[in-house]
């Protein structure tokens, strides 16, 4: 394929930003992987882009998770004790 | 280097390190066997069955944090998704010793849940189909056109000036920032298009696998990628508003 003026580059901008989460999920072929990190080498704006998924990601992983009731936990521990029907 | 590199996200098909504690401590009370060693899900399986209080008081406890979550993605309150959790508990129980090993505890565990936070979804109104993915969800594209050349440009489909994002500043993993960037992505995460949400969820906040998304909600791969893209997309935008609004330009 020839890119003619734009130095070799086969994914454009926009293309790039809809590919991010195949590239990221490891899904692409390796002719497309390829394709896009010969553009991430070349393209600021792309390689912010792709650092701004990571961190997004990676707020997400410090969004807090849940706390069960201290009600619920010993409804369910009783609940245990009297289908189960353990010894102690 | 951000100061916490357990967070760092890798390109690779695997999630963020899983804050979902794979089992909770099991002694394996077993000899080595050169056979083959009981799984793990076997042995505590077997601790359940027999009515082992301690084995089921670890796995709520390691559990539940997690499944609330999860659920808290398919209802609109956290008291909804107490009761979601606690009814998904009750199904495992009941449904302990027919549970044939098919799936992986987990997984199980885990496809009670979506169901019952489906269907609790559905009452409040909160939900969806979730059979397919359409464009209802926000169409192709994830990003504002305009921040692109145009067809005539000598560099269509890039970046203008203007549009090219800018690296944020102090980036999210800084400590002046880590706690109102948490409540902003908590918040917007709360106002995806349920779908999104969810696969969100389960994948970025929870650390679960892909192949497992998809089990427990039904989906195909195709289409869990899609919803996590977009999901992701929209999060990143907000956090891209925040950042545009704090820092001049």
């Amino acid at each position: 394929m020839n890119a003619g003026s734009q130095e070799g580059v086969g994914v454009d901008c926009a293309q790039v930003v809809e590919l991010i989460t195949e590239y990221l999920e490891g899904h692409l072929d390796p002719a497309m992987t390829a394709e896009v990190e010969a553009h991430l080498a070349e393209c600021e704006g792309c390689q912010v882009y792709l650092e701004q998924m990571r961190q997004t990601i990676g707020s997400l992983g410090r969004v807090p998770l849940g706390e069960l009731s201290p009600q619920v936990r010993a409804e369910l521990l009783a609940a245990f004790g009297a289908m189960r029907g353990g010894p102690s | 280097m951000p100061p916490d590199a357990d967070e760092t996200v890798q390109p690779s098909p695997s999630s963020p390190a899983s804050r979902l504690r794979y089992q909770p401590e099991i002694v394996v009370e077993h000899g080595p066997d050169p056979g083959e060693p009981p799984s793990a899900d076997v042995v505590l399986l077997d601790r359940l069955r027999r009515g082992d209080a301690d084995a089921f008081t670890s796995l709520v406890d390691s559990w539940s944090p997690v499944m609330l979550r999860v659920a808290r993605s398919f209802v609109s309150t956290d008291a909804s998704a107490q009761e979601v959790v606690q009814e998904t508990w009750l199904a495992v129980l009941r449904g302990l010793d027919g549970f044939e090993g098919r799936s992986s505890l987990r997984t199980w565990v885990f496809r009670i849940l979506t169901n019952l936070g489906k269907t609790r979804g559905v009452r409040e109104a909160r939900t969806v189909p979730w059979s397919s993915v359409d464009d209802s969800e926000g169409g192709g594209r994830t990003m504002d056109p305009s921040r692109f050349r145009g067809a005539h440009d000598q560099w269509p489909d890039h970046w203008t000036p203007l549009g090219a994002p800018r690296r944020w500043v102090p980036s999210p993993e800084e400590a002046v920032v880590m706690s109102e960037v948490r409540g902003l992505v908590a918040a917007a995460l709360d106002e995806l298009p349920e779908r999104q949400r969810v696969v969100v969820s389960m994948r970025d906040v929870v650390g679960m696998a892909a192949d497992e998304v998809c089990e427990a909600l039904q989906i195909s791969p195709q289409n869990q990628r899609v919803l996590l893209h977009r999901g992701r997309a929209r999060l990143r935008q907000s956090l891209e508003d925040y950042y545009r609004g704090v820092t001049p330009s």
